[in-house]
């Protein structure tokens, strides 16, 4: 596997039972390192089991999942963890920032599962908070932010430790028109500023727009969806 | 809006919640509803089975004073029968009958048996439920030497018509003829009926008795010939009424009850923690639900009375499971355990189970109204909470933790400090009760405060899993708070309780090394009234080869109050200068008594019960006259709770004439082994088992034996109690990890191994276990001063040296730390078997 590609899907299927018809069937992708790709589908349509394939959190019934060329069925599971730990990032619908940390220490959890100590561990999360606007959030706890801004802290937790690849389920499905917007614009800049490839998942063709590439997921099947129109509406 | 659509509105929310609840959680209900269930069981199997007994004592007592307005009572010894006939000729008498009420000691037998020696003729009008249902067969009673004995007595002797029952008198057996066997509906506990001139012949009590019983004149009252009975009876005579005759067996036992029921109370009151824990984490955990009614349009009125109906509904399941289950325990104990509960003056032979329907109505709703209790506080939050903020994810502990709780709790523990100096209310120590639960409640609330101090010190590890663990004990102490309240409630109160039962025992022992000093001790049965050993018979045993030295004491009943029970006057070798060598005199009591004074001392029965102390001036009634004795000091009596006067044996023979013993102590020769000095001593009086015989050493270990016997229910109601309140940590991890299991699918999902999530949960577990032993440690220790010098104090008359069982101790904080810390891990295994990437999906 060349450099050129990050991550590789090579026919996958994913069924929930036995005898069930596949969710996902014989699906391929690669995504290329830097690039940021939009995969889109109605509900139930599988979305949610190919974002989880790719972190390891589930395993094919069929087909491979290779990571810079590792296939992430060879490693157990601690292995898989440690490999989610330093080279993903998440992004959730519903923010899951943990209420009883400062948004700085949530910021900085992902750096002190790996063992990254203070200072440098306080500076990157303060650095990442600023890139995303919410330094001066720094002390606060979660319940006293808004929706918008604890997605902000979702992102900057997701790339504090500069993963490969950031994998976003839904991340504007809990906030509003405008929210949305800002919030793809810094998950698009912020990728941008930390090298980092992502994913997003998303019924929401405004968001699929903020993506290089858009994918449809249809009948287990990733296949082209219709180029954005205009421009993403992020520079 | 009608009141009929309040009604349904709180209805619909009820049902809504309680569907949820006992779909969603059913073995948490079901824990909850048991721990009530064993509360309301405890306290009413302890009421049934005190009641059955003390219902017992009152038949028999009904039975035995009869119609009679005041029964005359005198010691053992007796007085002389002339006192009869002057008050049988007072006009304000209109019946009395002259009466022998006597322990027979019973040679063979250990248990002495109570004798009424009666005018038959007499006493069927004064005693007919006793006398009147006898018949014809009463003339047989003037036979010489006959006694009729009820079917208790009859078959715990073994005896039938026609068989010879042997008496000890004096230092010698005596046979009487058993003529008849009384019927249970005459008398249920053991009796002997003798005519009163056979008993006085056959008992060498010829011209006296102890006892007679007046029915006065129509119209008058006792209280109106109390200043004539003053004139009439002789020092060391009383009049009681019937009331007193009753309220003696219920005052002797009442603080061994009431210090029943309330541990049976600790038991249920660590039920309402648990159901103030589980439904203050139900209401968390359907916050959301709860918002969303409220927004449907159910009243904040409405939703705080679904939720108490819940409660409700929890207490009234759990109170009838539990009233149920206290019925049929108090049945099976009486009918295969008997009535004592552990203290031997409870003990009677016929107790009837009777189901009492109001007692049980009202333990069901206490059972219930404690539950709602519980339910009330997380209730009301609920209701006040706005919906908006209700529906909000992470608003569980602000709303909490802006309950007010360090100076409420600072405040409970400055009214439970100055409740424990209070003096007793009625002889009960109800404001030492009152003071331990103003110290728990206020030790509970300030729990919050506490945590966060402890988990806000903890400097930062570096290791995210403990990082985090510290993190979330910090940013959830209300909610541990919840959680570790019944815990830590029962906890300490085991603490406590471990620590005054140590510091008894270990002052028991002390008492027992002594009092016990010589290598055999020996008495007549105990409590009996006939046997006693003669001067003769106490010179053969002190010149017995075997013996070095022997000392001899006698024991009697002195009355000094008609509505108390008489007190024990103990006549025995002992130098008043060096008394504390002899007695365990309390510290700081020791008076030199006056030249040309005796000197008494007594125990701290009597010093709280009559009011005297040391230095006072005591009239002794003694064989018709008022001994003055001087109070020399005070001693610890763990024998007898009625009180104990302790006068040189000299001064008691120069004073009575009675050279008589019925207690020894004897100190073997070198040469001569324990068993080889008692089998001379058994071979020289003859006088079967009713000579209790035994070694210093045997002695010590049964009184030790029955100590920890007495004590073994204590430990059982605690151990219960600990029991629930470690279901309330199970009932509270398991839900606080459901309701973080989104937390934890996230901590997966960036990378923490589930090793470490699970390792993050037994931190958790640990250091609340921890800090909770710790906490019901210190707390605990509080209590037990508190149970050591006031409720024990006020509760028996005597007093304890404080002693902590530190092996004890440690041994019960590591059981509660691995056990929580287990529990806790436990339900973390649970909640992360669940799909952390299903839950990740779920707002939280």
């Amino acid at each position: 596997m060349g450099s050129d590609v990050l991550l590789s899907l090579e026919e996958i299927t994913r069924r929930y039972r036995p005898d069930s018809a596949p969710v996902l069937d014989r699906l391929q992708l690669q995504l290329s390192p830097g690039e940021y790709l939009a995969i889109m589908g109605e509900s139930g349509s599988g979305k949610s089991t190919l974002l989880n394939l790719i972190a390891g959190l589930d395993r094919p019934d069929h087909g491979r999942v290779l990571f810079e060329g590792i296939d992430l069925a060879t490693l157990d599971d601690d292995a898989v963890t440690r490999w989610r730990r330093a080279s993903i990032g998440f992004v959730f619908q519903a923010f899951h920032v943990l209420p009883y940390l400062t948004v700085l220490q949530n910021v900085a959890l992902p750096l002190d599962l790996l063992g990254v100590r203070e200072p440098q561990r306080g500076q990157r999360a303060l650095r990442l908070l600023e890139a995303c606007g919410i330094a001066a959030l720094a002390a606060r706890y979660a319940r006293e932010l808004s929706g918008g801004e604890l997605q902000r802290v979702a992102i900057a937790r997701a790339l504090v430790h500069r993963p490969r690849l950031v994998l976003a389920d839904e991340p504007t499905g809990n906030l509003d028109a405008r929210a949305a917007q800002q919030i793809l614009l810094l998950l698009r800049q912020q990728l941008q500023a930390n090298d980092a490839s992502a994913i997003l998942i998303t019924h929401s063709i405004a968001a699929a727009q903020s993506a290089d590439r858009i994918l449809q997921l249809v009948a287990g099947q990733l296949r082209p969806a219709a180029q954005p129109a205009t421009a993403p509406c992020v520079p | 809006m009608s009141r009929g659509d309040r009604v349904r509105g709180g209805v619909v929310a009820w049902r809504a919640l309680s569907r949820s609840q006992l779909r969603g959680h059913p073995m948490q209900l079901l824990a909850t509803v048991l721990a009530i269930a064993l509360g309301v069981a405890l306290g009413s199997a302890v009421y049934l089975v005190n009641s059955a007994a003390l219902e017992e004592f009152d038949q028999a007592t009904r039975r035995l004073v009869g119609s009679a307005d005041l029964v005359i009572r005198g010691p053992p010894e007796g007085f002389d029968e002339a006192l009869f006939v002057a008050l049988a000729r007072q006009g304000w008498v209109s019946a009395a009958s002259p009466a022998l009420d006597l322990q027979l000691t019973l040679p063979g037998q250990a248990p002495p048996l109570q004798m009424l020696g009666l005018d038959p003729f007499r006493a069927a009008a004064l005693q007919p439920a006793l006398m009147g249902q006898i018949g014809a067969e009463v003339t047989r009673l003037f036979e010489p030497d006959t006694i009729m004995l009820s079917r208790a007595a009859a078959q715990a002797l073994h005896l039938l018509p026609g068989e010879a029952l042997t008496v000890l008198v004096g230092g010698a057996p005596k046979r009487l003829r058993v003529i008849d066997i009384l019927p249970d509906s005459i008398y249920r506990e053991p009796l002997g009926i003798m005519d009163i001139a056979t008993a006085q012949w056959s008992l060498q009590r010829t011209g006296s008795i102890n006892r007679i019983d007046l029915r006065l004149q129509p119209g008058i009252t006792a209280a109106a010939v109390r200043a004539e009975l003053a004139r009439l009876l002789p020092p060391g005579v009383v009049a009681a009424t019937p009331a007193m005759e009753r309220g003696r067996a219920l005052s002797a036992t009442r603080a061994y009850r009431v210090n029943l029921n309330t541990l049976a109370l600790v038991a249920l009151l660590t039920g309402a923690f648990l159901v103030f824990s589980t439904q203050s984490l139900a209401v968390l955990r359907r916050r959301a639900a709860l918002g969303l009614l409220r927004a449907l349009g159910v009243t904040r009125l409405q939703l705080q009375c679904a939720l108490l109906g819940e409660g409700a509904a929890i207490g009234a399941a759990g109170s009838l499971l539990g009233a149920v289950l206290g019925a049929v325990v108090a049945a099976l104990v009486l009918r295969h355990l008997g009535s004592d509960l552990g203290n031997r003056a409870l003990s009677t032979t016929g107790p009837v189970f009777a189901l009492r329907p109001l007692a049980i109505i009202a333990f069901v709703m206490f059972g219930t109204v404690v539950a709602c209790l519980g339910a009330w506080l997380p209730a009301s939050e609920a209701a006040r909470r706005a919906p908006a903020l209700a529906m909000k994810a992470g608003d569980a502990e602000p709303s909490l933790s802006r309950l007010p709780t360090t100076l409420p709790g600072l405040a409970l523990i400055a009214i439970g400090a100055a409740l424990s100096w209070l003096p007793p209310i009625g002889g009960l120590p109800l404001a030492g009760y009152l003071a331990i639960a103003a110290l728990l409640a206020g030790a509970v609330l300030l729990i919050p405060v506490l945590m966060r101090w402890v988990t806000g010190s903890a400097a930062r590890s570096g290791h995210a899993t403990f990082d985090i663990a510290v993190a979330q004990l910090r940013g959830s102490a209300s909610i541990s708070t919840i959680s570790l309240a019944a815990i830590i409630v029962s906890f300490s109160l085991m603490v406590a309780m471990a620590i005054m039962v140590h510091s008894f025992r270990n002052s028991f022992e002390l008492w027992l090394v002594k009092l016990l000093p010589a290598d055999l001790q020996l008495r007549l049965s105990s409590s009996s009234d006939t046997g006693a050993f003669s001067a003769d018979q106490q010179a053969h045993m002190a010149g017995l080869p075997g013996v070095a030295r022997a000392q001899f004491r006698r024991v009697r009943e002195i009355w000094l109050r008609a509505d108390r029970p008489p007190v024990t006057l103990i006549a025995r070798d002992i130098d008043a200068a060096h008394a504390a060598d002899t007695l365990p005199l309390v510290r700081d009591t020791a008076q030199a008594a006056p030249i040309g004074t005796q000197p008494a001392w007594i125990s701290e029965a009597l010093q709280d019960q009559y009011g005297f102390k040391p230095g006072d001036r005591l009239l002794l009634p003694l064989d018709g006259r008022l001994q003055p004795l001087f109070v020399a000091g005070v001693w610890r009596d763990y024998a007898r709770g009625n009180g104990a006067i302790v006068i040189a044996r000299a001064a008691y023979m120069a004073l009575s004439a009675d050279l008589s013993a019925n207690e020894g102590s004897l100190w073997r020769r070198p040469a001569t082994s324990a068993a080889a000095l008692e089998q001379q001593v058994r071979a020289a009086l003859q006088l079967g088992n009713a000579l209790e015989l035994i070694g210093s050493q045997q002695l010590h270990e049964r009184s030790l034996m029955l100590f920890d016997r007495a004590f073994a229910i204590t430990y059982a109601l605690e151990g219960i109690a600990v029991a629930i309140g470690l279901v309330g940590v199970g009932v509270a991890a398991s839900s606080s990890a459901l309701a973080r299991r989104a937390q934890f699918g996230m901590l997966r999902h960036i990378g923490m191994l589930r090793r470490q999530v699970l390792a993050m949960l037994a931190i958790e577990g640990v250091i609340m276990s921890a800090l909770s032993a710790l906490y019901g440690l210190l707390l605990g220790f509080g209590l037990s001063l508190i149970l050591v010098y006031v409720i024990n104090r006020q509760s028996f008359s005597w007093s304890i040296d404080l002693a902590v069982p530190w092996r004890q101790l440690g041994a019960l904080s590591t059981a509660l730390i691995t056990a929580a810390a287990l529990t806790a891990l436990w339900s973390g295994r649970a909640a992360m078997s669940q799909d952390a990437i299903r839950a990740v999906r779920e707002d939280w």
